[in-house]
């Protein structure tokens, strides 16, 4: 049987984990926000693609990245730098994303760097992945879908929506 | 107050034509859109290219009913505020978002019955003339579901993976929201 002090230190004392949260701006973003309860008691670090979203978050640290997709390299490769400058800046122990390809930029780096990394496809993709969620089953440790219809046995898993 | 948006990425001018030529027609001085990067002013109704995320959901608490595109943030937060909506999907063969993955969502939602649905400008016209009377049908909680909530922390916390799905459960499964239990045998 454990003791007390065992429990404490195995749980109550547990040091924080730092996690970076990102996701675009929009219904990313809403739904992003809705899985932060997730992490009470954790220090949690936001980035989004909208300067403006900083409020909605005030109480926590808050980055702005650039909106980039493959279709506009500059702007890829501005979100890649800013990207490994949080990252080497924050130390994240886990990285988590609900999309789009910013937040899949996000995944890769941080994996690289050696968090773990979450992603949850966004509850829009009723009939397949997005693009950026289907290149995240590679780099994700948790890889989750909200619709068990897309469900598959190597991934990606169904384990609840976001309503 | 009706309040229309077509969310935070890209103009769409059919539904914002569609809810300006009937405010015309009513005289309607209600109407408060939100209409993105678009070259096409309204002439009837009130608008603004942008929104800030607070201003946006300060204008959806503050409304009757809400009109949007089928974008997940504008259908959750009218949810979150229990605000009746109606969406109009973006399709992509009209260049008005990259894939037609909002016709999806917009289907898979009116199967649900949480939202109104109109799927093209000739069902969100029909919509207008009894939009006075139109009902909430949906509301939800400002947190994800227990299930998902709990996925994430004991990965968080414990390191622990949702595990291997043994059974992939059937294409014909209702929906994410209806019934969470047999989902919840896939991971535990």
């Amino acid at each position: 049987m454990m003791s007390i002090s065992e429990v404490n230190h195995s749980n109550g004392h547990r040091k924080a984990r730092c996690i970076l949260a990102v996701a675009s701006g929009g219904g990313h973003w809403v739904q992003l926000l809705r899985m932060m309860s997730a992490f009470e008691g954790e220090h949690v670090i936001f980035a989004s693609t909208i300067p403006s979203l900083r409020s909605e978050v005030a109480d926590s640290q808050f980055y702005t990245i650039p909106d980039a997709n493959r279709r506009r390299p500059l702007a890829l490769l501005r979100l890649i730098f800013k990207t490994i400058w949080i990252l080497l800046k924050e130390r994240p122990d886990v990285v988590i994303s609900t999309g789009a390809a910013p937040g899949y930029i996000c995944l890769l780096f941080g994996k690289w760097l050696g968090a773990q990394t979450i992603w949850v496809d966004s509850i829009a993709n009723v009939e397949r992945l997005s693009m950026s969620g289907k290149m995240a089953g590679r780099v994700a440790d948790l890889w989750l879908t909200q619709w068990p219809q897309l469900a598959a046995v190597d991934g990606p898993f169904f384990a609840g929506a976001v309503i | 107050m009706i309040f229309v948006t077509v969310g935070t990425q890209l103009p769409f001018d059919r539904m914002i034509s569609t809810i300006d030529d009937w405010a015309a027609r009513q005289g309607r001085t209600d109407v408060f859109a939100q209409i993105g990067p678009s070259s096409i002013k309204p002439k009837q109704i009130q608008y603004a290219d942008f929104l800030a995320a607070d201003e946006c959901r300060r204008k959806i608490e503050s409304a009757s009913v809400v009109i949007a595109h089928a974008g997940m943030g504008s259908i959750i937060t009218a949810l979150e505020l229990a605000k009746p909506i109606i969406v109009m999907p973006r399709r992509s063969d009209l260049n008005e978002h990259r894939n037609n993955h909002q016709l999806a969502t917009a289907k898979k939602f009116l199967e649900q019955g949480s939202i109104h649905v109109a799927m093209d400008e000739h069902a969100l016209a029909e919509r207008l003339a009894t939009i006075d009377s139109i009902q909430c049908c949906g509301r939800v909680q400002r947190n994800a579901s227990e299930q998902l909530l709990t996925a994430l922390s004991d990965f968080v916390q414990r390191g622990k993976l949702p595990g291997r799905v043994l059974i992939t459960p059937p294409r014909d499964l209702p929906d994410a929201t209806a019934d969470l239990r047999p989902a919840g045998q896939t991971y535990r």
